[in-house]
């Protein structure tokens, strides 16, 4: 075993499926990944210093667009924070109108990953299904908002759009779907023999890694670390509803951290997200969904504003971070985003080491629910590069299912 | 081990009096939303560069921080990096924020790491030496990372000065042209097109070949005439 040699293998950049283009390189011994490491910013933007040229009301507009599928959790962090330096109180029901997309999108964003998490195994009819299904979440916030995505509902001071009293039978008739499914998806996902093959005991993040390698969301939630921000530092509406941390042993008996754990976390989420939204339509108080109406006010008030904060929220794949600073000029002073995946991209160092080449496309997508897997692989053996398409990584994978089937 | 969760108030004296003398100007803002106007506080503090560890190791024991990210600002003479971390995490309504601003002096722009004391800063550590120029001493792994590989030295996105981005990077980018020194993208060599009615005169010259299907069509469409 220890005389073979040991090839380089470099997986990326150019991912199509991926929002964020990411260069992998692995040290590949037999069959064994000895280590990783990973070039990210293929597709830096440069969306912080656009943003500390525009002002306020420009910028809610470009956060809409840093991620396609986290709309608003960008939007709501950068509206957060320059709501506390400017000190503008958001009305109530804006608050609710906020919480409520942002639970429709974890819901579409999970369901998403889950479709993306049965693919990458070679269970393409679960795949289809999960996609299928999604579609009820985004028919609802393409109703509610009028995008599917880059909604354009957040404002400084509250929301653009308010929801009415005849929209709600369309958003119940969506959770009563969802209620439905739920038996069938956690009997799907979970109780069926190959994915707990494939999953159980891949990709262990131990609770230590996960919390000292900074990760958030439900790729820290499946280690055990106790983390949400809707309920550790509530905001919009999460404080006036009971909001819990979701853990694996909501369904399994002890939290080992691995890729099945993530997977119990994100469905097990989705029918949390929708009690929340049960809960936030019983207790929607009426009233105005925008502290000022007059862009210019909003824009004169940001103006004068000087101060700095944080506005944290957490996005369906965890924290999402703004920090801004603002100087009394119209543009921000500074302006830091910090999405979730900035986090979670240091456990892949960890969790990928010591596993099989067939294992990467599903570890690989395991911590981040947008991150179908590679597209193309360069494999170098002897100097020589023989290129490894992302059809031939996902034939490995599928093939080992069918070994362990057999 | 039972941590047992502390108020913005507690943490902030204990860490004036646990922690190094430089810590400074420890500020504690409330921020509250929603109906029940649940607040969450936020503690900022300022301390210096050579005391950055201290007060690193001073939050460490009141409880293990989560590190959200670096930040820094340019304010003129120096480049602000502030610490936002996290205390009391997966406590429901005990989370508490704690920034740590510390100026570091352009004329000496070095800071030292802490990723010996929490692991997943460097992440953000090599963002900071990429867009502020500050150089984090002891870091283990001093590669760039978002920007690519041929972006010009010296340059430094979040300044502010004279190595912030130049007009030139941003301004008139037609007049740059195409790189020189890339490699062309692959084009597919064009397949020489054979007309129709070529095919069809050498058959004519050849029948000997009734193999190609060009060849049996027409013979086939006589026959239904």
């Amino acid at each position: 075993m220890t005389n073979k040699p040991v090839y380089n293998i470099p997986i990326g950049p150019i991912h199509p499926a991926l929002k964020e283009p990411i260069l992998f390189t692995f040290d590949i011994q037999g069959e064994v990944i000895n280590a990783v490491d990973f070039a990210p910013g293929k597709v830096h933007r440069g969306v912080e210093w656009m943003g500390m040229r525009r002002n306020p009301v420009q910028i809610v507009h470009l956060c809409d667009r840093i991620c396609g599928i986290c709309g608003v959790s960008h939007t709501l962090a950068f509206a957060r924070a320059v709501e506390q330096i400017a000190e503008i109180e958001v009305p109530e029901r804006a608050h609710y109108v906020r919480s409520i997309i942002a639970e429709f999108e974890r819901i579409q964003s999970h369901l998403l990953w889950a479709g993306v998490a049965a693919h990458e195994l070679g269970f393409d009819t679960l795949f289809h299904l999960a996609w299928r299904v999604r579609e009820e979440a985004m028919d609802v916030i393409e109703y509610l908002t009028g995008n599917r995505i880059n909604y354009g509902i957040v404002q400084v001071g509250g929301v653009r759009r308010d929801f009415t009293e005849d929209q709600f039978p369309r958003i119940r008739k969506a959770l009563e779907t969802y209620e439905g499914l739920v038996n069938k998806l956690v009997t799907l996902f979970l109780e069926d023999t190959t994915i707990k093959l494939r999953c159980m005991n891949t990709g262990v993040l131990t609770e230590k890694d996960a919390l000292e390698l900074c990760t958030v969301g439900p790729t820290a939630r499946a280690s055990g670390l106790k983390m949400d921000v809707r309920a550790d530092a509530p905001y919009a509406a999460y404080g006036d509803i009971d909001v819990k941390a979701i853990l694996p042993d909501v369904y399994a008996d002890c939290i080992k951290g691995d890729v099945y754990d993530r997977i119990v976390v994100r469905l097990f989420e989705v029918v949390d997200s929708v009690r929340i939204i049960r809960d936030l339509m019983d207790q929607m108080p009426a009233g105005p969904v925008l502290w000022e109406t007059r862009y210019a006010k909003i824009l004169s008030t940001c103006k004068k504003a000087e101060g700095e904060a944080i506005g944290r929220v957490e996005a369906p794949r965890g924290e999402c971070f703004h920090y801004v600073r603002m100087n009394g000029s119209e543009a921000p002073q500074q302006w830091k985003v910090k999405a979730s995946t900035y986090s979670n991209q240091m456990s892949w160092l960890k969790i990928l080491q010591g596993e099989q080449i067939a294992d990467i496309p599903i570890i690989v997508a395991s911590i981040d629910p947008c991150m179908s897997c590679t597209d193309r692989v360069t494999v170098i053996r002897d100097g020589s590069p023989d290129v490894m398409t992302k059809d031939t990584l996902h034939r490995l994978s599928v093939e080992k299912t069918r070994r362990l089937q057999a | 081990m039972t941590r047992q969760a502390l108020s913005a108030e507690q943490i902030a004296e204990t860490l004036q009096k646990t922690g190094p003398k430089s810590i400074k100007d420890v500020k504690i803002k409330t921020w509250t939303e929603g109906q029940k106007k649940t607040p969450v506080a936020s503690i900022w503090l300022r301390t210096t560069g050579e005391s950055l560890i201290a007060t690193i190791r001073a939050v460490i024991d009141i409880d293990y921080p989560h590190l959200s990210v670096i930040s820094g600002v340019d304010t003129g003479d120096v480049v602000e990096l502030l610490y936002h971390m996290q205390v009391f995490h997966g406590m429901p309504g005990a989370e508490v924020n704690i920034t740590i601003s510390v100026p570091v002096p352009k004329k000496n722009l070095v800071i030292p790491t802490i990723s010996h004391l929490i692991p997943g800063a460097v992440y953000t550590e090599r963002e900071k030496q990429e867009m502020l120029g500050v150089t984090v001493a002891g870091i283990p792994d001093p590669r760039g990372l978002f920007l690519p590989a041929d972006f010009p030295k010296g340059v430094f996105p979040w300044r502010k000065d004279e190595t912030g981005i130049p007009e030139g990077m941003v301004k008139s980018l037609y007049a740059s042209g195409r790189p020189e020194d890339r490699p062309l993208p692959f084009v597919k060599p064009k397949e020489k097109m054979v007309k129709k009615s070529e095919v069809c005169a050498v058959d004519a010259v050849a029948p000997s070949e009734p193999d190609t299907a060009d060849a049996s069509q027409p013979e086939v469409t006589t026959h239904d005439e």
